[in-house]
């Protein structure tokens, strides 16, 4: 029967992760050039208040009267580094972390590892609810607080592939050949392990995003007047019938993580095919 | 088996201490100064109210007999009372729970269904345009903020169409039936109210599918890959040669040897509902433990967020190790690490 | 219920083609095969994995592959099934057309007891049938296959059963329902060499009891020797040569069938490795031009790169090779 399974056709360049890449490449664009690609200033009121879409304001004005096409691309300025420093940071203290804890074992791991358990008791959200609170609003504590609800994720990731990878043919040669233990886990282990953390990192780049929002939306990341697209939807909130405040932030956060996703999504497929 | 499972139950007081050490920790760290909470911006120059404040809070201890003083309270229930409602935390959080819980177990519900029947459809019709449908339905579903879909069907279903209730757990112009379980659909049954029951049951519609469309996503795609897996698998064609119809080969022959995976990821699914539950309630005005966290963290009410931590961190520490027990026990061949 | 014509044979089969693909990209796995098998008969279906005869017989029964057509003529007692409703199949597999498949670990459902899994073959064909009368001729079923215990064991999962247990029982799922016709799919070859000959016994009793027709597929003609009464050779989707067993051992007419024969391990004498037949088949869509085995035949010439063999002998025993020395007669 193996042999009537006909070879399945491998199309790396998915439909989803060209549009993923386009999407997120617009976004990008937006955190470079924001300020070039509309007319309008984010912080300034330009227009009579709550105004719905027009030619002048694409997608309307807030309670301020101001553009909110404006307020929305220059969120990406926000959005896009902080989920970028969040998952880097969380990425450099978790692999350190969980290469150290598989690499040397015993009491080192076991202490770090119960560290790691105790985090991820929490739910994600109420965790980074309450670092952020304790340490008083605003995007830097956020992301702070984002930091230490995902590092431990990298660490138990990083941890599982060293334990892996030191069990390989390659790394018992070197430590037959006397090689130092530091030279070990630096040379033969480290750069084998990295691939699954990247990828994880990038698929995570879109929830961290939708996780500064979500505490922005609450009132715990950015504190106003930044054009935020989790404080932005807040002030849509209060003014529910003025629909559009809310929608042009709103969409940029589906838009922005849909396209992570959808790389994400590609990226999973292509290292892991059996799911196809 | 059973040795898995005591280790577990043993490790589980360590765990509950260690959440409670770190959420307390968080209130050490704290820059915001909950002072302003309690007194007002006026008499803060005051030393004489500010000191009664911080006598009153326990402020003024050194960190180690807050700590002491702190756990000792827990075990006794007491989480220290909120700065905002003036009521104690554990009561204040105990009122609320079963509202979450109500909300979450519906979604779930919502989530698994959609979840099910999608993923079974998208493994069956794989590759066509179902399959890509339920592909897309699970991406969105992870990829938008439930706080923006809550107002978006809010706005559509119930202001622009009016086919649905606004927020909250009910009509506020129906009699409010005595609150036994504060399930408020369990407490309308009980007092034989039908009209409360279907009233509260249609305002769970909205929320529960704002925050099961995530986990519906997510369940999809497990049952999809497992379906997958074991439609391919021999037996199906012994099914298949038994005379067996598709309906009976995919519900009864490879679906149920799906249940104990699908099953797992519902159980871990917790995790996100009481997550997106915090949100969700905050956009429906729903009475749980959610929207009062979002008020404790607005207002900088450290007892009421470290309580709701706490009771949030148990509750998920809790059903994961119910279901990593209940995968263990209905899969006797699982290899324990 | 089903028109039986008289006379007509129990199965038979005329040009089955299975192809998979597009169309335009079509790709055959079955080219053509045309058999026939009667009542109490035993055919023996021959040839290396991949050969198309497993695909083939699934796809007489409309099991194949959605991605798989299949074309040409099955009859069951005189009812074409190509072309037939999917309902109208159902009603024959399972009922009056039993299958055995190889694996029977994997071709048992591992969630549902043994006796669930008989009675549902019963229940599926009978409407009128109870649970708890399905449940004791379920019981019946495992005592006609020699399963001791067998009220116990009904209760059981697959996994608690040894290989060769689990093969009674799909034997027992496949008669459930008295058959007239029974395909049995390597029904040996996941099994110890013990447990083969056992198997076989039970399932060359069964057939002399129920007079049942029975089609054997296999890779290994030395399983064939002692049970089949004629035997077909497959290879790469066709028939190559087709006699009643003694005559195929004694006067093989194609080079394949030849090769196949030296391969069976012979027990007698001591040998580190088989005789086998250098190569493999081809690869689907891969067909040599000519005759499909010339490039793994000893004999092959110019014209049997040139031009496909035809076919040669007389009806009870045909092989298609240029130098194929048969009895010629007429085979039309």
């Amino acid at each position: 029967m193996a042999t009537l399974l006909l070879a399945r056709r491998h199309t790396w360049l998915s439909l989803p992760l060209i549009v993923g890449l386009a999407v997120v490449g617009f976004w990008l664009l937006a955190t470079l050039l924001a300020p070039q690609m509309t007319a309008f200033d984010p912080l300034d009121m330009v227009a009579r208040r709550l105004q719905p879409p027009s030619w002048q304001h694409w997608l309307g004005t807030d309670a301020l009267g101001r553009d909110v096409l404006a307020r929305t691309l220059h969120g990406a300025r926000h959005s896009l580094p902080i989920a970028v420093v969040v998952v880097s940071v969380a990425v450099a203290i978790g692999a350190m972390l969980g290469a150290v804890s598989g690499f040397l074992g015993g009491q080192v791991d076991n202490a770090i590892m119960r560290l790691v358990d105790i985090t991820l008791s929490f739910p994600p959200m109420l965790l980074a609810m309450a670092v952020a609170a304790s340490l008083g609003p605003g995007l830097g504590n956020a992301t702070i607080a984002m930091v230490i609800v995902w590092w431990p994720v990298y660490a138990r990731l990083m941890r599982a592939q060293v334990l892996e990878v030191r069990e390989r043919e390659h790394v018992e040669a070197a430590v037959a050949a006397g090689a130092s233990r530091p030279r070990i886990l630096l040379k033969h282990i480290l750069p084998l392990c990295w691939t699954p953390v990247l990828i994880s990192a990038t698929m995570d780049l879109g929830q961290v995003i939708l996780l500064a929002a979500s505490l922005s939306f609450i009132g715990l990341g950015a504190t106003p007047p930044t054009p935020e697209w989790g404080s932005m939807i807040s002030d849509g909130a209060a003014q529910f019938y003025s629909w559009w405040v809310a929608f042009g932030p709103g969409l940029a956060i589906l838009t922005i993580v849909l396209g992570f996703n959808f790389i994400g999504d590609a990226l999973h497929d292509h290292f892991d095919p059996r799911s196809k | 088996m059973t040795r898995y499972i005591i280790r577990r139950l043993f490790a589980m007081p360590f765990l509950v201490l260690g959440i409670v050490t770190l959420a307390f920790l968080l209130t050490t760290v704290t820059k915001g100064d909950p002072l302003t909470a309690i007194v007002s911006e006026r008499q803060m120059n005051n030393p004489e109210i500010v000191a009664a404040a911080k006598a009153r809070w326990g402020l003024d201890r050194s960190l180690p007999e807050r700590y002491v003083i702190y756990v000792g309270n827990l075990l006794t229930g007491d989480m220290g009372t909120s700065f905002i409602t003036r009521r104690p935390v554990g009561q204040d959080i105990l009122f609320r729970l079963p509202a979450t819980m109500e909300l979450v177990i519906a979604a779930m519900l919502v989530g698994a269904t959609i979840g099910i029947a999608l993923g079974v459809l998208a493994a069956y019709y794989r590759n066509t345009a179902t399959d890509h449908f339920a592909r897309l339905f699970a991406l969105f579903g992870s990829s938008i903020p439930v706080f923006w879909l809550g107002l978006a069907v809010l706005f559509i279903f119930s202001v622009k169409l009016g086919i649905m209730p606004g927020p909250g757990r009910m009509d506020a112009r129906l009699p409010q039936p005595p609150e036994i379980t504060r399930f408020l659909t369990i407490d309308a049954l009980l007092a034989g109210d039908f009209r409360v029951f279907i009233d509260a049951l249609w305002h769970l519609i909205l929320p529960s599918f704002v925050l099961g469309w995530a986990v519906a996503g997510t369940i999809s795609r497990l049952v999809r890959a497992n379906m997958l897996e074991v439609l391919g698998r021999e037996f199906i064609l012994t099914a298949r040669a038994k005379g067996a119809g598709e309906l009976r080969v995919v519900l009864r022959h490879a679906l149920r040897n799906t249940l104990v995976p699908t099953l797992t990821v519902i159980g871990y699914s917790f995790a996100y509902l009481l997550t997106g539950a915090v949100l969700t309630e905050t956009i429906f005005s729903w009475p749980g433990m959610g929207s009062y966290a979002v008020s404790a963290a607005r207002g900088l009410d450290f007892p009421a967020i470290i309580g709701v931590t706490i009771v949030g961190g148990v509750v998920f520490l809790v059903t994961n190790l119910v279901t990593d027990i209940a995968y263990v026990v209905a899969n006797p061949r699982v290899r324990l690490g | 219920m089903i028109p039986a014509t008289e006379n007509a044979p129990l199965f038979e089969v005329r040009d089955l083609r299975v192809a998979f693909g597009r169309a335009g990209v079509s790709l055959e796995a079955v080219r053509g095969i045309s058999l026939t098998v009667d009542h109490g008969e035993v055919l023996g279906i021959v040839g290396e994995s991949g050969s198309g005869k497993s695909i083939g017989m699934l796809g007489a029964l409309g099991l194949q592959p959605d991605s798989a057509r299949v074309s040409g003529s099955v009859r069951f007692k005189g009812l074409e099934l190509v072309g037939l409703p999917r309902r109208e199949l159902r009603k024959l597999r399972g009922a009056r057309i039993g299958m055995i498949f190889q694996d029977p670990l994997s071709s048992l459902n591992p969630v549902m007891t043994i006796g669930a899994q008989i009675a549902e073959a019963l229940l599926l064909h009978n409407e009128t049938l109870s649970a708890r009368v399905a449940l004791e001729r379920a019981e019946e079923l495992l005592t006609l296959v020699a399963i001791p215990q067998p009220d116990r064991r009904l209760r059981q999962y697959p996994h608690e059963f040894s290989g060769g247990m689990r093969q009674r029982v799909m034997i027992a799922m496949a008669v459930a329902n008295d058959p007239d016709l029974l395909i049995a799919d390597e029904p040996t070859t996941a099994l110890d060499v013990t447990v083969q000959a056992q198997i076989m016994e039970v399932l060359a009793a069964l057939r002399r009891r129920l007079d049942i027709g029975l089609i054997l597929i296999t890779h290994d003609l030395g399983v064939l020797a002692g049970h089949a009464d004629r035997v077909a050779v497959v290879y790469a989707g066709e028939i190559v040569e087709q006699a009643s067993v003694d005559d195929l051992f004694a006067r093989p007419g194609h080079p394949y069938t030849r090769g196949l024969i030296a391969s069976i391990p012979d027990m007698s004498v001591e040998r580190d490795r088989l005789n086998s037949i250098e190569g493999t088949p081809p690869p689907l869509g891969q067909l040599p031009g000519g005759c499909a085995f010339h490039p793994r035949c000893p004999l092959a010439q110019e014209i049997c790169r040139a031009s496909a063999p035809p076919i040669r002998g007389r009806a009870e025993h045909i092989a298609a090779c240029h130098f194929a020395d048969l009895p010629e007669g007429s085979t039309r």
